[in-house]
């Protein structure tokens, strides 16, 4: 069916590469991610795999078909754009139709198909509108319409939540997850949005600068980022990283859930792991979670805590503290994640701020 | 911007207990704001008319102003039943029917070939465009050497290829057919560029949502530029009938309406009428058809088309 392959895929503008040699297999039926920070190539690569970019280099297989000369219409694929570029001349039933039309359906088959996709995205009463009439979310509606109509092999999606309010992304998150698990077809979806990434695909591809950092699954990603890009890019507020004595170039982060703060200075358990002195500066209150900053003498730490164990003051002295399985180790230099490294002590102990 | 204007004004309004002298002012500020344009619409505008419709029922002559003589619709009548005057109408559509759809069909072919061609364009531009800014008389002139039966580059170029030197002026089959060509290459340029404009102002995705759709060319043409350009279309196709309706220049300089009348047309008649017969009240009355005209045509682009607009 339609596995979609990409091998060394290059793109440049200008001789400006823009991406970077990308390997990358989205198995049939996926739903896969591109998810990286603004301007790192996303939209770039998805369009590549539309057919409406030229590849510089390298080759992308759709199924079992070398795609790089086939014309976009004949990729068997659909795709909603970000401001979902509907046809603003057309109204609601020409726009679905129009894909229809084009691939020779006979007019009574087309009908019946449009309107039964308007059912199911809950268009019928609008099929007579111009896009111009219509609230962004019922423009969303008749943009994915537009694709799934088709019936493609693969579904692209550019950013296509980011036009509506809070909302309503959260209801059509869940909508198209849905709507990947009853079609059955392969979904590649571009967001700068790590939260939108991690709830909604199965597989998730983090880029920076062009190239891809790390390919995994949500939860993979969460507990074993490959490098220190991935570690920060994902979960929200980022993961704490600290320089850390005991090892030359060694970074150390934990993730801001996975730290302990409490009020008494003693040191603590004897819990392996690390432990730290500071001063909490600020605290934002997140209805059941709190989200303390912390002065340290290795810089700014964020922690965040459950608030019904017991709210601690700005300003406050503390002792934080992190479990040894739940730090992280990083090459200073590359940047890359090191195994195997333990803690010895409670090294950080020292020193107050 | 006007909301917010229009909230400081109330505001400031409702701050200012207002006395009566700046009652007064208060209320007729909105006509004061408006008189200069009122005045001088009035003046360059409205009187012209109504004067011109008042001088249509005269018996009158540029040569003594003095002896005016009131002859209600005679002059329209005259005119109805003036066989030249028929041929002078037929011309006139003749030629905006003419002048109108191959300038406009010439210019967006043109323009669609511009279009994204950066490199050509920027000479090209230039080539079309010239014609557009020169003035119509020396274009008027140029044509009239190009088209020279003995000198004229034209023939030239006919001999060159073995055939006879046609007098393209002097024939009454082709006359026209001349002027309409002089015409035509001098709008061409600036409707191009008008509709180049518009072109670009049509957003590249919807082209790309296209290609997605397996949209073949001619239909993405059809469904989706022409669509999205009509109000380009709406502007030239109105600008440049008004503009054909009152062709005069290239008459004036290169025909005077002959052969035989075979290109005499609306504004060149009136002034053939005014200025060289004398008839100021045929001329007066002339003016008034040409008038209720454009008017009507106008009114029926406005009505009919404009429907099939898409305005954004
Ligand atoms: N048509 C283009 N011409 C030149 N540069 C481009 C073009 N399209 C994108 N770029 C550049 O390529 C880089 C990646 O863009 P894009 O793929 O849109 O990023 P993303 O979708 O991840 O935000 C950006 O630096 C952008 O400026
Ligand atoms: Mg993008």
């Amino acid at each position: 069916m339609a596995r979609v392959l990409l091998k060394q895929v290059v793109k440049a503008f200008q001789d400006q590469p823009v991406v970077k040699g990308l390997d990358l297999t989205i198995p049939n039926g996926s739903f896969t991610v591109l998810v990286g920070p603004s301007g790192c190539g996303k939209s770039t690569t998805l369009r590549m795999i539309a057919g409406l970019e030229e590849v510089t280099d390298g080759e992308i297989w759709i199924g079992d078909r070398k795609v790089n000369d086939v014309p976009p219409g004949k990729r068997d694929l659909a795709m909603v754009f970000q401001n979902y570029a509907l046809y603003p001349t057309m109204n609601v039933f020409e726009n679905i139709a129009f894909g229809l039309q084009n691939r020779g359906l006979p007019r009574q088959e087309c009908k019946s198909l449009v309107h039964e996709i308007a059912e199911v995205v809950g268009l019928t009463s609008y099929l007579d509108r111009k896009p111009s009439e219509l609230s962004g979310g019922q423009r969303q509606r008749v943009a994915l319409a537009r694709a799934m109509v088709k019936k493609p092999q693969v579904f692209l999606m550019d950013e296509p939540l980011s036009n509506l309010d809070a909302k309503l992304r959260n209801q059509m998150r869940v909508e198209l997850t849905s709507l990947h698990k009853q079609l059955g077809s392969t979904f590649i979806y571009v967001t700068h949005d790590q939260v939108e990434a991690m709830t909604m695909g199965d597989q998730i591809v983090v880029m920076n600068e062009g190239r891809i950092q790390q390919v995994a699954s949500p939860v993979e990603l969460y507990q074993d980022p490959t490098n220190l890009f991935v570690a920060q890019f994902i979960g929200s507020p980022a993961m704490n990283i600290l320089s850390w004595e005991e090892e030359e170039s060694c970074l150390l982060g934990f993730r801001p859930e996975k730290g302990r703060i409490a009020a008494t200075i003693q040191p603590s358990t004897e819990e392996k792991g690390i432990s730290l002195r500071g001063k909490v500066r600020s605290r934002e209150i997140l209805g059941a979670e709190v989200l303390y900053y912390v002065d340290t003498r290795k810089g700014q730490i964020i922690v965040k805590a459950n608030h019904d164990v017991e709210l601690i003051a700005e300003d406050e002295d503390v002792r934080l503290s992190v479990a040894a399985k739940d730090l992280y180790f990083f090459d200073e230099k590359t940047g890359m994640r090191v195994m195997g490294q333990h803690v010895h002590s409670l090294p950080l102990a020292g020193g107050a701020v | 911007m006007w909301k917010e204007i229009a909230l400081r004004r109330y505001q400031s309004r409702s701050q200012v207990v207002p006395q009566k002298s700046g009652q007064l002012l208060e209320k007729s500020r909105p006509y004061l704001y408006v008189a200069p344009a009122l005045a001088f619409f009035t003046l360059f505008f409205f009187y012209p008319i109504a004067y011109m419709v008042y001088l249509s029922f005269y018996d009158w002559s540029l040569l003594d102003l003095s002896a005016m003589e009131w002859v209600g619709l005679e002059n329209f009548h005259a005119l109805f039943t003036d066989a030249d005057f028929y041929q002078v109408l037929s011309n006139t559509f003749v030629f905006t029917v003419f002048t109108v759809s191959l300038g406009m069909g010439i210019a967006f072919f043109l323009a669609l070939w511009l279009n994204h061609r950066a490199k050509i364009y920027g000479i090209v531009q230039a080539a079309i465009f010239t014609p557009h800014i020169i003035s119509l008389v020396s274009i008027a002139m140029l044509w009239l050497w190009l088209m020279d039966p003995q000198y004229g580059l034209l023939n030239a170029i006919l001999e060159s290829f073995g055939l006879p030197p046609y007098s393209w002026l002097a024939d009454t089959k082709s006359a026209l057919a001349s002027l309409i060509l002089v015409s035509v290459w001098k709008v061409v340029g600036y409707n191009t560029l008008v509709f180049i404009a518009g072109l670009q102002s049509i957003p590249k995705y919807l082209y790309e949502a296209a290609a997605l759709d397996r949209s073949p060319a001619w239909k993405t043409l059809w469904k989706i530029t022409i669509p999205m350009l009509s109000p380009t279309l709406f502007f030239l196709l109105i600008i440049n009938t008004i503009s054909s309706f009152q062709v005069f220049d290239t008459i004036n300089i290169m025909t005077q309406g002959g052969p035989v009348n075979s290109t005499n047309m609306l504004v060149f008649y009136i002034y053939e009428q005014g200025m060289d017969f004398y008839n100021g009240g045929i001329a007066s009355a002339a003016s008034v058809v040409l008038l209720l005209l454009v008017a009507l045509l106008t009114l029926f682009h406005f009505l009919v088309l404009s429907k099939k607009v898409h305005y954004r």
